[in-house]
């Protein structure tokens, strides 16, 4: 029963609570909820406040070691501006990372829907051992794919000049995105009821077309989860980006702040946090714009 | 003109032999039920009929066409699935009218259609709700409005009542058949339900272990078992079976119950019984036909005595349940005339509608 309804109930039956007076006990219930939600926000918006408040000192405030480090005095932009005139953040960083970011997940998003689908739905010999292979892919760590692929990379630069550009990066992410994508539109797919395919064949559908027009607008909520995985991954790479390109404009996010920020052993607090608090906003608002759809029963009614 | 024919249809998965060379015709405009109990193939069977199943061997034919090789978008098929298969993502209105979008039909004739659908299922203030929030009856209908809309030559129902409480059940089977009056199509429908079969279909197909037990119109299947099957699947509540020996007597044969019961089987019947006089058979008889203690109108009529074990009134009758030997019988009986549970009450058997199992063939004798 939801509390509105309860509300009502307990105004409409009992002349002994005052009109829209909120019983002791729920209030306690409720504060106990906010309670024990704190432990959780500590660690995971710690480290954002840290970022947030740091991004906003000046240099002076941030060397200053009689101030508290957990509340700014000031507002400066100081750091903001230093990104914009003194680095590649904007110019070329953040547009890299877009390109990389975007391309990698597109390509993998179709990419895994195919196999997804053809996983989930067809039978063939060597189906169940094809998905197991998927899986395995997915569990091998970056740190080791990253020796043979730089092989790679370099064989295919013989042909095309791909190193040092963000293509390098562009062709690599794909090689983790791919089986991550695909291990999680498989388990989406077959929860998505195959009478309502058999349906849409029954209707003249050929099995391109019910994909199209009937399992892919039922699968959205597994298709934005995958997008905003694969974006949050590619976003967040650091190992191929680090190894694979040197020259600074073409640099990701990841690596540029990382390695132009930090020169030896100084470290530019202030622009630091505040690259790290620009570079986290598109992902935020990604986030925001598809956690509707994410979270949607996009499926409820199909079957009894 | 939309005949199906099946011939000699197999399907196999793996080792699995789930339809085993199964052949029916099925008449235009005709309203056949698949019936059986789970995993009997009736499914399967209606699965190749629509293209959704592969056939493993044999031929199906709709119209003059062997769609062994069509793919299901090309058979002008429409089928109500069990669970309903709505497309969730689409209103009522989409889901009717995606099968005629996809053909590419007018756009006045697919609003002419859907209304008319919707007429005739009564859902025309549903059309724009999205499958949701509609109720389990209310999905059902939708579901065969879209079948309905695609004014197709052959109708599947698969199961499509078995998700609906028990009240609205009865309700669209009415419905159902109403409809079949109005859209004159061939129907294939599929159910375990044997009273829906009865009441719906012009024809029934007993179906058991991938073959075809027996076909026949819902009173053959009733009074003509062909097999043991038959006799046991048709008919609520089902057939009693009792061990018997059929023995020779002066005035010709009996079916001897027991020790103490030995029943006469009516003169016309003694020739065709002849043949396995002394043999161990399976008597059969339906609790219809065995009654409180009645006048007898011919000589068929015979009468017993037993031991009242549990009474189930159903309104109308009281079924009474009785021993007889290893075997319980079901009586039906009239209530004002039914004893008290542990009291001795008479019954009256009418032999004539007795039935004689060959237990070595199962078959109906």
């Amino acid at each position: 029963m939801s509390s509105n309804e309860m509300t009502a109930m307990t105004t409409s039956s009992g002349e002994l609570l005052a009109e829209n007076k909120v019983p002791f006990w729920r209030l306690r219930k409720a504060f106990a909820n906010y309670v024990a939600l704190i432990p959780y926000l500590a660690f995971a918006l710690f480290p954002f406040y840290i970022i947030f408040i740091t991004s906003l000192k000046s240099k002076q405030e941030i060397n200053n070691l009689g101030e508290s480090p957990f509340w700014a005095t000031g507002i400066a932009v100081e750091n903001f501006t230093y990104l914009a005139t003194n680095t590649s953040f904007f110019e070329h960083w953040m547009v890299n990372t877009l390109i990389v970011t975007t391309v990698s997940t597109i390509i993998s998003v179709t990419v895994g829907i195919l196999a997804a689908y053809a996983l989930a739905r067809l039978k063939f010999r060597g189906v169940e051992l094809f998905g197991v292979a998927v899986f395995i892919t997915y569990l091998v760590p970056q740190t080791l794919l990253f020796l043979p692929l730089i092989d790679v990379v370099n064989a295919i630069d013989d042909y095309i000049p791909i190193r040092d550009t963000y293509w390098s990066l562009i062709l690599t992410y794909p090689t983790f995105l791919i089986p991550f994508v695909t291990w999680l539109l498989m388990g989406y797919f077959r929860t998505i009821p195959v009478e309502v395919e058999e349906c849409a064949y029954l209707d003249g559908c050929s099995r391109l077309g019910a994909l199209f027009r009937v399992v892919l607008p039922m699968a959205i909520p597994g298709i934005i989860c995958a997008i905003l995985f694969s974006y949050t991954l590619s976003w967040n790479e650091f190992l191929y980006s680090l190894v694979f390109i040197q020259d600074e404009h073409a640099k990701t996010l990841s690596v540029g702040v990382f390695t132009e920020l930090i020169r030896g052993d100084i470290y530019f607090w202030g622009s630091l946090m505040a690259a790290c608090l620009l570079g986290t906003l598109p992902i935020v608002i990604l986030y925001g714009f598809l956690m509707d759809y994410y979270t949607s029963g996009l499926t409820q009614g199909a079957i009894k | 003109m939309a005949t199906i024919k099946l011939q000699d249809l197999w399907k196999h998965y793996g080792e699995v032999q789930a339809v085993r060379g199964i052949n029916l015709d099925i008449a235009h405009n005709e309203f056949v039920a698949l019936v059986g109990p789970s995993g009997c193939g009736k499914t399967t069977t209606l699965r190749m009929i629509a293209g959704l199943e592969d056939i493993t061997g044999g031929m199906v034919q709709i119209g003059d066409r062997v769609v062994n090789e069509v793919p299901p978008k090309d058979r002008d098929i429409a089928m109500v699935f069990q669970n309903y298969a709505l497309y969730p993502h689409m209103s009522v209105y989409q889901n009717m009218s995606f099968g005629l979008r996809i053909r590419k039909t007018s756009k006045e004739e697919i609003d002419r259609r859907v209304q008319n659908a919707a007429d005739i299922l009564n859902i025309g203030e549903l059309l724009e709700r999205r499958p949701k929030q509609l109720s389990g009856g209310q999905r059902q209908r939708v579901a065969m409005g879209r079948a309905i809309v695609r004014d197709p030559v052959v109708f599947l129902f698969d199961e499509p009542l078995s998700n609906l409480d028990a009240k609205l059940r009865v309700q669209m089977r009415t419905e159902i058949k109403k409809i079949h009056q109005r859209v004159q199509t061939t129907v294939v429908y599929v159910t375990h339900d044997q009273i829906e079969a009865m009441t719906l279909a012009d024809r029934i197909v007993v179906m058991n272990n991938g073959v075809i037990e027996q076909v026949g119109t819902p009173d053959e299947m009733y009074s003509n078992p062909r097999t043991h099957f038959v006799a046991s699947f048709i008919g609520s509540p089902s057939m009693n079976f009792t061990p018997c020996n059929l023995t020779k007597t002066a005035g010709g044969l009996a079916v001897r119950l027991n020790d103490d019961i030995s029943l006469p089987v009516p003169e016309e019947r003694a020739a065709r019984y002849a043949s396995y006089a002394d043999k161990e058979m399976i008597f059969g008889i339906r609790p219809e036909h065995v009654t409180e203690r009645r006048q007898h109108a011919n000589g068929a009529q015979q009468d017993i005595d037993a031991n009242v074990n549990v009474l189930e009134p159903m309104g109308i009758d009281t079924m009474v349940f009785f021993s007889l030997g290893p075997t319980e019988i079901c009586a039906r009986a009239e209530p004002s005339a039914v004893s008290n549970v542990g009291e001795s009450m008479g019954f009256t058997v009418n032999m004539d509608k007795m039935h004689l199992i060959d237990p070595s063939t199962d078959a109906v004798v």
